[in-house]
């Protein structure tokens, strides 16, 4: 077996490590640290761009946010717009029918107060007339003239009694 | 190899330059030029292949990116943040192994790692690298390794004893191992491949199996330089963290 040649150890050991040494030397001190740096700038530049990725999708969350609070303010501006016009109209509808009410009132008040009038000068022509004709009357069924004041008296007392009398 | 019949004839070193150093013999032998080989080849991987600092790697830059996480892994998983010193180390084994083995599969050539001289020497310097940490690291705490804790005391001297042996078959056993497997392989190859023309046209049938056996032969240069680095590791280990 050529394995157990003795003589040829010492040309194969001494090779070994004279290769051995020219390789580990080479791996140790160029082609490792040249990898291992490698795999760690392309580790950073992944972690980054992932992080770049994440703080885009938060703005971009951020924005749809405030996008759709913005959509929720107006909708709420909207709903106080309409419920304050509403508020204010059925202010103003109620003032003004308060304010013709008050006119209406202040009108029947005033015809009311004409009406009153109207028949207190009617009832005064009333009683002027009765004077007038119960005088004639009286002169015709007599044939005296009675004083004024009697009559007034005696017209006076015949409302009075027929209760139809006014505060005159 | 033409007219090699005995399937050992692989294996025999050829002095290429004669080299001596006083008595020492030192030559350049087919051994060595295979071994200085597999170093162009892995230097040729892991620095020359690496050149482009591109974001993303080519195929080349790929395979030397994967062996460097497959080792970093290896040797963080087994020794743990103590073991970075020696990854470049333990990095070197795998691919001094792997690239012998893999070279040696290509017909006509020398597969260094078939040589006990080698695989042995490897292992020794393992051993003794191995020893002197774990001296360097627990001092005469060392010898507590061959008493594992909670050995009742009657069982200490069988214990020790096995420890002791166990500790110092470690570097036979992983040499021979590497070298018993790739010698056998190619043995097998050659063997196999010698009844290919006797059998004139059934020659196929040892070629069919010649086609499985080579697979099987890849698979094993990739396992054995596997098991030789993931060994490294563990004796990395039991010298940094005892038991």
């Amino acid at each position: 077996m050529p394995q157990l040649d003795i003589t040829t150890f010492s040309p194969q050991i001494i090779w070994l490590f004279i290769t051995f040494i020219i390789l580990y030397v080479l791996m140790a001190k160029v082609a490792l640290p040249r990898i291992g740096n490698i795999l760690e700038q392309r580790q950073a530049r992944i972690d980054d761009n992932l992080n770049a990725a994440q703080n885009l999708r938060n703005e971009a969350t951020a924005d749809a946010e405030a996008y759709d609070k913005s959509l929720a303010d107006a909708r709420e501006q909207a709903r106080t717009a309409i419920y304050e016009a509403t508020q204010e109209m059925s202010d103003e509808s109620a003032r003004r029918h308060e304010e013709l009410g008050s006119r209406l009132s202040g009108e029947i008040k005033a015809a009311e107060e004409r009406i009153s009038e109207a028949k207190e000068a009617a009832v005064s022509g009333i009683r002027e007339a009765a004077e007038s004709v119960a005088s004639v009357a009286t002169e015709r069924l007599i044939g005296v003239v009675p004083g004024d004041d009697a009559v007034q008296l005696a017209i006076a007392a015949a409302l009075e009694a027929s209760g139809k009398g006014t505060a005159k | 190899m033409a007219e090699a019949h005995n399937p050992l004839e692989q294996f025999v070193i050829q002095t290429w330059i004669p080299i001596k150093i006083g008595d020492f013999d030192a030559s350049f032998t087919n051994s060595s030029a295979f071994m200085l080989l597999a170093v162009i080849a892995a230097i040729a991987l892991m620095v020359f292949a690496v050149r482009p600092r591109a974001g993303v790697p080519g195929r080349w830059q790929l395979l030397a990116e994967l062996s460097y996480q497959f080792i970093a892994k290896m040797v963080s998983d087994n020794i743990g943040k103590e073991g970075r010193p020696y990854f470049p180390f333990v990095f070197s084994i795998f691919m001094f192994v792997l690239f012998g083995n893999l070279i040696g599969m290509i017909p006509y050539t020398f597969t260094f790692t078939s040589h006990i001289a080698v695989t042995l020497a490897m292992a020794l310097v393992i051993f003794f690298m191995v020893t002197i940490i774990a001296f360097i690291k627990h001092g005469f705490h060392f010898f507590s390794f061959f008493l594992p804790a909670g050995v009742p005391i009657v069982l200490a001297p069988l214990m020790v004893a096995i420890e002791v042996i166990s500790y110092f078959t470690r570097p036979f056993s992983l040499s021979v191992r590497l070298f018993a497997n790739m010698m056998a392989g190619h043995t097998l190859l050659k063997v196999i491949g010698g009844f290919v023309v006797p059998l004139g046209i059934f020659g196929v049938v040892p070629i069919a199996g010649l086609v499985g056996v080579m697979g099987l032969e890849f698979l094993i240069a990739f396992l054995q330089a596997y098991i030789f680095t993931i060994l490294t590791c563990i004796y990395i280990n039991d010298a940094i963290h005892m038991h």
